[in-house]
This record gives C-alpha cells, structure tokens and sequence, in this order.
C-alpha cells in the first residue's frame, strides 16, 4: 500500500451489494470452468500490460544481484549473454548509510510500524463500538465530523503537531496541553507513535463502524439481557466477530505505516529514521551507488511484498471494503 | 509521561515494542474493566465511580506533567469530574450510561483533537500571518504562492498530477480488469499488476531512477535509454527535460495506483449481473458496444471511488518528488513544496499556505462524492 489510504466514498446499498458479489465471484471463479475465451486481442493487451508492469522491478531485481562494476557499465538486459551474480550488494547495503546503516533502519521501521499498526486499531474499535451501539445526542453529526476528518491533508497537521510536541499549548500562562518534552531525546518513537496513531483514526473508525454496525443487534441484546456490560459485550462479542475487518485494516495500516515517507521526514530524526527515510537519504549522497541503492531498494521492500502475498485475500478484501459502505 | 517515554528510548529498539504495546494494553484493560463494572448498582459501586470520576482528571494532569504549572488546576479538574459523576449519577439512562461512552470515545477523541483538529484550525489561520506568526498579513500568503516561481510551479504541476494520474490508472485498470476477466490464469496476472501497490513510493522512485537512467554514449543502464538507442534516437535526460519531467513523475504514481483501480474494478464487473450481458449479445451488440453500454454503467459507482481515491492520492503526493528529484528542475508540487518551505526556516506563512490551497483542491472532490450520494439516495 503506498501511502495512500484509501478515502471512503460511501456507496449505496446496492453497489455495495454488487460488490459483494463480485467478491463473492473472485472466491469461486478460480475452480468454476471458464465459460468464455477472451478474445486474442485482449489477451495479447492484457500481457503487454502486464509485462510493460513488471520489467522495471524486474529490472532492479536482476541489478541488484550483479557485481557493482556491471550494474554501472552495462545494462541489466545483458545477464543473459553475460551471466554474473554476487550477493555483495545486499552485505554492503545493510552496512551503508550516513548517520545509522540501513540494517539498524530496517528494525527502526518494525519499531515505528508495529505500535503505529495495533494501538490506532484499539482506539479506533473502541470509538466505533460507540458509534454502532451506545445511543447519545448529535451521533450522527458527530460520525460525520469523524469521517470528514479523513480528507484533511496530513501536510495540514505536520507543523503545528510538531510544535505542540515539543511546546506543548498554552492558553494565559497555563499548560493545557504540556509538551512531550523530548527535545533533549533524539531517539524517542513517541512522536512518530503517536502522529501515526492518529493520522489512521478517521479511517480506520469509520472502516470498523461499517462492520461492528452489520453485525445482527439479536446477538448484542442477547448478551446484553443476560447480564453482559459493554466492556464485556466489546471484548468477547464484537473483537472476534469484527476480526476479519481489524485484520484488513492492520494489513493496510502495516503498508501505510512501513512505507511512509513523509510523517517519518518530520517526526524522526537522528538514530531512529525508518528505512525509507534512510534509503532516501542514501539515494541522496549516494547518487550512483546504484549497487547499494539496488539492494537496499529491494531490502525495504521485502516486508510489504512478504505481508502482501501471504495476506492478499485479506488486503483485497480491505480495498473493497474501503470502497463501499453499507 | 515525558519520563516514561524517556525511559523507553533509552532501551534497545526492539525490546521497545513489546513494552509501549504492553504499556497501551494494560491501560485500555483498566478502562474495559472500569465500563464493565460502572453500570452495577449499590453503594460500592458507586463509590468507585466517585473515585475514578475525581482521580482520573486529576492523575492525567499529574501524569502529563502539568502539576509543574499550577496545582489548583488538578483540584478544578477533581471537581470537574465530580460535577461529572453527578451528572452521571442522575443521567435517564441510568447510573453509569455517560461514563461507559467517555470511556469508549475519549481515547480517540482527545487523539483526534490534538492531532487532526487543532493543527488544522491552526494551519489555516497561520497562513493569513506573516512567517514568524506575529502580525496579520491578510491574503499576502497566497500572493506570494502565486506570484513567485516555487509556489506557482508547485500549485501548476499538482493540476497536472491530478489530472492525468487518476484518468490513466482507472483506464489502464479498468481495461486490464476487463481483458484478464474469466481468462486463463486470471489470479497471476492480478498479482503482476497489483504488487507495486505494496511497494513504497521511495522503493518505486529508486525503480524508476534506474529504469530513466542516463549516460553519455552508446551503453546504457536505464532500459528506457536502451531502448530510444535501439531505435536510433539519442538518449534524453528525462527526469530533467524540462516541461515534460514532471509527466515521467506521474508515471510512477500510475505504476503504483493500477493495481488498486483493477482490484476495485474487477470485483465491480463481476458483480454485474450476467444476464445483462447475455441479453446484449443476443440483441447483437459488439463486445465494445456491450462494454460502453452494459458494463460502464453497472460499475459507475466504483468507478467514481476510484477516481476519487486516487485523485487525493495524486493531490497530496510528496514522497515520489521527494525521492525522484527532490523537487529540482520545476518537478515540485504542493504537498513536497510545503515540506520544503517549512524545513527551509522560518516560512511558516508560505508553508501554511501552500498546505491551504491543498485542502481546498481536495474539498471539490469530496462535496462532489456528497452530492453523489445525496442523488443515489433519492432515486431510491
């Protein structure tokens, strides 16, 4: 997922439906028999999409196994007549960088990415619980006001949300807000923790209220008249029931958060910066290091594409989620 | 809190995970356990929402650290939250109703205001102020932004992202969900063209470097160059030809955003119903005509949700000019420029603005998808 959410436009009901169907369809057609040959045209577009999507990773991919003396002389296309592989690149990658190497850049980004993946979905359950189940005034409005704060730029937020880390807010000499007052800490993960946390909010509310709200009001009443509180009816009825949903959303989450680059840029600095940053600022200095940036390219992918294949049934299911709304 | 934090960047980095995770989890088992037990009726009950109304006000600010400013504001927020319990204790729907939603929406709510809400009122009203935030300088901001050769280039190109990335990844998409359809091997060739989903945008801007790769002389190692080679022609420096390096910018946003439009597409042209189809060739229509006719409308809504996610996508783009040129040669655009601005020093005006005129260009879209939806509603 790069770094793009995906904004929810509710649909109606009945796309919805459609959907639904056609992914209902995508769960079958694979063991049903092909009714229909398409034509050879489109077959041959199909490839030539195909293929013209796949050669430059192929390309990177090829070139980061090549000696670094012919990765700069001559083209990747030439392995076949000159066949020569080393996994060099990948030992000097991990080792290379300006102020922390990207091996230590890689673990950064599992620190930043897993609490910035699991802490927004509890909140985030948590307030869509309340929205689908618990009765209050302006509800409505008040969902709308959450969903709208979805398409806010995050670019509006950056600077002001750094000041008020590092200044804290103060209305007539007192502190409303105290800063985290973690000038003095370079290598504190709280801001980037916390600026990812929230950033996924809007989304990832308005995502869970969809489903925690399909869910039949039978069972909650059920459990409710049998003496269960809300605490108990959230933790042991609706967690499991919404997991397919949580799980889409932490697949999404988990992308959104590995590969960003631009919350990263401002909220970390020195001895913390995720790998993207780290890879940025090597393609920065390194210019045509292409040995190093071949393999470090392919070292910051690796978690994505691993989570996306063994994931993808729930990550499809989260784009067609986020695309409908029942 | 700052001391907790503190502490916790003094640890080795992995072994931070499990203890913030761990931190967070205890805190959110105590407010379950709290809502669990608030609706209980008799005396003891009560006592302990008491307890928790007054104490946990009064423990936040000690735990933010505020109790360095002024003690009394602790003791106005005990009284708060007691004028809390009370009205709590007294609301119609019984003992405890008010406490369990506070509980429930409080975490995200502060998170919301602190992080989405606040900085938002408060870039838009930086950006009405000079660059050290201390006077009024009215729309000055914006002159600027239109008038100097950073602004308006950024504000130009973004037009230009938003215009073609969308259109071409939902027609790329679209056709590609529409020829693999039903075909042999149908699974793979989706899993070719949606991978670059899962690739970082800094991943896919290296990817793309190498591939518009230039050299003097005939060998070449960007395959791009290569290929103008072998049909005769000279090789270009594409990310640095001028007007048209910014359309080998959206290129790479394409390449990322395909695999989302087929997705999202082909589910939708499963979902039309087959007899549609079916009655089309039977009154003798093309496979064009029944794609034009049958399958456009009957996948219109997806199509404008994925018109319009990658639109917002396209608007807010920093990370690709960010790693492919660092916004050099005319490439920027508003979102990377406003970045720029900022880490530039003391232009908090110009950045403010910049961020401004953004969040404008996405509201159409979105009133656009409202009144969508408003239209859908009353048909029905």
């Amino acid at each position: 997922m790069s770094a793009v959410a995906p904004i929810d436009i509710p649909f109606d009901k009945s796309t919805s439906r459609q959907l639904a169907r056609g992914e209902a369809v995508i769960e079958t057609t694979s063991r049903r028999a092909k009714k229909r040959m398409t034509s050879r045209g489109a077959t041959t577009a199909a490839l030539i999409i195909a293929i013209v999507w796949t050669i430059p990773t192929l390309g990177l991919f090829i070139s980061s196994f090549r000696p670094g003396a012919d990765i700069k002389t001559s083209g990747w296309w030439t392995i076949f007549t000159n066949p020569a592989f080393t996994l060099d690149n990948y030992a000097a990658a991990i080792g290379a960088g300006n102020a922390l190497s990207l091996g230590q850049a890689f673990l950064n980004s599992l620190v930043i990415t897993l609490p910035a993946t699991i802490i927004p979905i509890i909140v985030a359950s948590l307030a869509a619980y309340a929205f689908a189940w618990i009765d209050f005034k302006f509800k409505n409005a008040i969902f709308i006001g959450v969903f709208a704060l979805q398409i806010v730029p995050i670019q509006m937020a950056l600077v002001p949300l750094l000041t008020l880390f590092s200044d804290g807010v103060k209305i007539g000499g007192f502190y409303v807000l105290p800063g985290l007052n973690l000038n003095g800490v370079p290598d504190s993960f709280a801001k980037v923790w916390i600026a990812h946390a929230i950033f996924a909010l809007p989304l990832a509310i308005f995502l869970l209220h969809n489903f925690i709200s399909e869910i039949p009001s039978e069972v909650i009443e059920a459990a409710r008249v049998d003496g269960a509180g809300h605490g108990q009816v959230f933790f042991r009825m609706i967690v499991p029931l919404a997991m397919p949903a949580i799980a889409s959303f932490a697949i999404f989450q988990f992308l959104w958060v590995w590969n960003d680059l631009l919350v990263a840029t401002i909220f970390t600095s020195g001895g913390n910066l995720p790998i993207t940053k780290a890879l940025q600022d090597l393609s920065g200095s390194f210019g045509q290091s292409w040995e190093l940036l071949t393999a470090g390219a392919f070292i910051s992918i690796l978690v994505p594409l691993i989570v996306f294949f063994a994931l993808q049934r729930f990550f499809v299911r989260g784009l067609l989620a986020g695309a409908t709304k029942g | 809190m700052s001391g907790f934090f503190r502490w916790l960047a003094g640890l080795p980095p992995l072994a931070q995970i499990p203890i913030i995770i761990l931190a967070f989890l205890a805190v959110i088992a105590i407010v379950l356990f709290l809502v669990e037990i608030a609706p209980r009726r008799g005396l003891r009950y009560t006592i302990i929402r008491l307890a928790v109304c007054v104490l946990v006000p009064f423990g936040a600010l000690v735990f933010f650290g505020i109790y360095n400013s002024a003690i009394w504001i602790a003791a106005v927020a005990a009284v708060l939250g007691g004028v809390f319990f009370l009205i709590d204790y007294r609301s119609r729907q019984g003992a405890g109703y008010l406490f369990q939603l506070i509980a429930f929406m409080a975490p995200a709510f502060i998170l919301l205001i602190i992080g989405l809400v606040y900085p938002t009122i408060k870039t838009a009203g930086a950006a009405f102020m000079s660059n050290d935030g201390t006077s009024f300088v009215g729309l000055n901001n914006f002159a600027w932004l239109f008038s100097s050769a950073d602004g308006l280039t950024a504000f130009l190109n973004t037009i230009v992202w938003v215009l073609i990335a969308p259109i071409a990844s939902t027609i790329f998409g679209l056709a590609y969900a529409y020829f693999i359809d039903k075909s042999r091997g149908e699974k793979f060739f989706k899993v070719l063209v949606f991978m670059p989903m899962a690739i970082s945008f800094v991943g896919a801007s290296i990817i793309f470097r190498f591939f518009y790769d230039v050299r003097q002389g005939d060998s070449q190692i960007g395959l791009l160059n290569q290929i103008v080679i072998w049909f005769g022609g000279q090789p270009v420096d594409w990310l640095g030809a001028q007007p048209w390096n910014t359309l080998f910018l959206v290129v790479v946003l394409i390449w990322t955003q395909t695999g989302f439009a087929m997705v999202v597409l082909s589910a939708a042209i499963k979902g039309v119903p087959q007899e549609q189809n079916e009655a089309a060739s039977i009154d003798g229509t093309n496979a064009w005509q029944a794609f034009i006719n049958v399958t456009v409308p009957g996948i219109r809504s997806s199509l404008i949700v994925v018109l319009t996610t990658i639109s917002i996508a396209s608007l807010k783009v920093y990370d690709i000019v960010s790693a492919m040129t660092g916004g050099r040669n005319d490439t920027t655009v508003l979102g990377f420029e406003m970045v720029r601005q900022f880490q530039l020093g003391s232009r908090d005006g110009y950045s403010s603005a910049l961020a401004v005129v953004l969040f404008l260009l996405v509201l159409p879209i979105i009133v656009f998808n409202a009144r969508q939806i408003k239209n859908q509603r009353e048909i029905r």
